[in-house]
């Protein structure tokens, strides 16, 4: 059983004393491989026979089809787009991540609120402020970072999926071009990561090597916590 | 919240619904423009973006206190950030129907905690004015149950699970709200009406209120006033010439 702890005030209308499941958040940029690691992770832990849950930002089923039109649309400003995200994630906490984890799942998170505010931040939110609005959630087991630098994501944006509006923080205009704006925006982002590193208790993971080799080291440490 | 800095005037109405504050801010607003202040309205939960979100949530019954209250916030934020804040920029009267003080009262009547509530729309401007419409809760619920057919799930509290009976639930939930209500008078200053009296009266009052309020305020005349304005500039100055 962990003991359950929250941020801030929780959820005082329906509190969670314990709960016997866990909660592992993967967090990082974008394009730094947590769905690859997120998909690896679930197969090795499902073998292993624990009950697995995911979940990621924008799947809360109230909120997914709003904020999905709005974002197509580029017509959020930084605040709304920031309370949108926060219903998203409170939607998603409640309705599937503390239940999962009181029904015993080991719950794997691809990010958590650490992002959101570090993109909040980056378009002008108050960093007290946007921690605040987070007094809600739960503080996970365990957060495991990956840690990468601009160069190794250029690579992957390249050989991946490319490079697009909101990646590069156009919304915010950095730069007048898709690949200026990501190296901006996305540096600036990891930053914002770097300073929580501490605060939140992250565990670094170098995601600059191979998938395997990072597969490794986040099995280390998820072993570490369910012995 | 932030004091206000813009040239502009933030007035905001509240108070439990069948209030009657809607009726007054309605006419409050006709006057204000037929004295020549540019104005701009705004209501509680009315921005586009959100607005099909909020339908959804609504008809399936998937709020919970927490994301009611972010949903809220939401609207209120897309509403900030188009409209009231460059319309206060810009030297307008924004009138609205219900602000933060709304949040502050029913999300904590559902059982948010109120110091998390606060800091959501600690962003936001603090009105030049609060006009708090204080009616008995009888009166009230009267006014609701015999105007309108239906009282909607999420109106009567009934997420809270406080009575199966809807106007029961109404009336419970209304007791909360206006229980937060009388806490906010003076932590934000109200400036309270007595909602039971005629609707006549109670807008001399408001009047009398704002007329005290904008005393040496110009801010953005109408178009209609702005060409009186340099009309009577002019002459003015025409005059001052001749002595």
């Amino acid at each position: 059983m962990t003991t359950a702890k929250f941020y801030g005030a929780g959820f005082p209308y329906n509190p969670l004393e314990e709960y016997p499941g866990k909660l592992v958040v993967l967090e990082g940029t974008d394009g730094v491989g947590r769905s690859t690691q997120i998909m690896l992770l679930r197969q090795w832990l499902e073998k292993e026979g624990y009950a697995v849950s995911d979940t990621g930002l924008r799947r809360s089923p109230m909120t997914q089809p709003g904020l999905d039109a709005a974002k197509l649309g580029h017509t959020l400003n930084p605040l709304t787009m920031s309370l949108f995200y926060a219903t998203d994630f409170a939607d998603r906490l409640e309705n599937q991540i503390i239940p999962a984890l009181k029904a015993g799942f080991l719950v794997l998170s691809d990010r958590y609120y650490f992002s959101i505010i570090a993109r909040d931040i980056t378009r002008g939110a108050d960093p007290e402020w946007a921690r605040k609005v987070y007094g809600f959630a739960l503080v996970p087991d365990l957060v495991l970072y990956l840690k990468t630098d601009i160069p190794q994501l250029v690579t992957r944006m390249v050989h991946g999926r490319g490079f697009n509006f909101w990646e590069s923080g156009m919304d915010i205009r950095f730069a007048d071009n898709l690949y200026d704006g990501f190296c901006l925006y996305q540096s600036r982002l990891i930053d914002q990561f770097d300073l929580m590193s501490k605060e939140f208790n992250f565990v670094s993971v170098d995601a600059t090597r191979s998938v395997n080799q990072v597969f490794e080291e986040l099995k280390k440490n998820i072993i570490k916590l369910i012995l | 919240m932030q004091p206000n800095t813009t040239p502009g005037k933030l007035i905001v109405v509240e108070g439990i619904d069948g209030s009657g504050k809607s009726t007054q801010i309605d006419l409050l607003n006709k006057w204000l423009q037929s004295i020549g202040k540019s104005v701009y309205f705004s209501e509680w939960n009315s921005s586009d973006l959100v607005k099909s979100t909020t339908r959804l949530a609504k008809r399936e019954h998937m709020f919970t206190p927490t994301t009611f209250s972010l949903l809220q916030c939401t609207d209120f934020t897309d509403r900030w950030e188009n409209r009231i804040m460059p319309m206060l920029k810009a030297g307008a009267v924004v009138l609205a129907d219900r602000y933060a003080f709304t949040a502050f009262a029913r999300d904590v009547a559902r059982g948010v905690d109120p110091k998390w509530v606060r800091n959501l729309y600690s962003f936001a401007i603090k009105p030049d004015l609060i006009l708090y419409f204080r009616v008995p809760l009888d009166i009230a619920v009267e006014r609701i149950t015999s105007s309108r057919a239906k009282i909607k799930f999420y109106e009567a509290g009934m997420d809270l699970g406080l009575s199966d009976n809807k106007i029961t639930s109404f009336r419970l939930f209304q007791q909360r709200i206006v229980d937060e209500y009388e806490g906010m008078v003076n932590e934000f200053s109200f400036t309270v009406l007595d909602g039971t009296q005629p609707v006549q009266l109670q807008q001399k009052n408001v009047r009398a209120i704002i007329k005290k309020n904008l005393q040496g305020w110009e801010g953005l005349p109408t178009p209609v006033e702005a060409v009186r304005r340099d009309a009577r500039e002019r002459k003015a100055r025409a005059q001052g010439g001749l002595t």
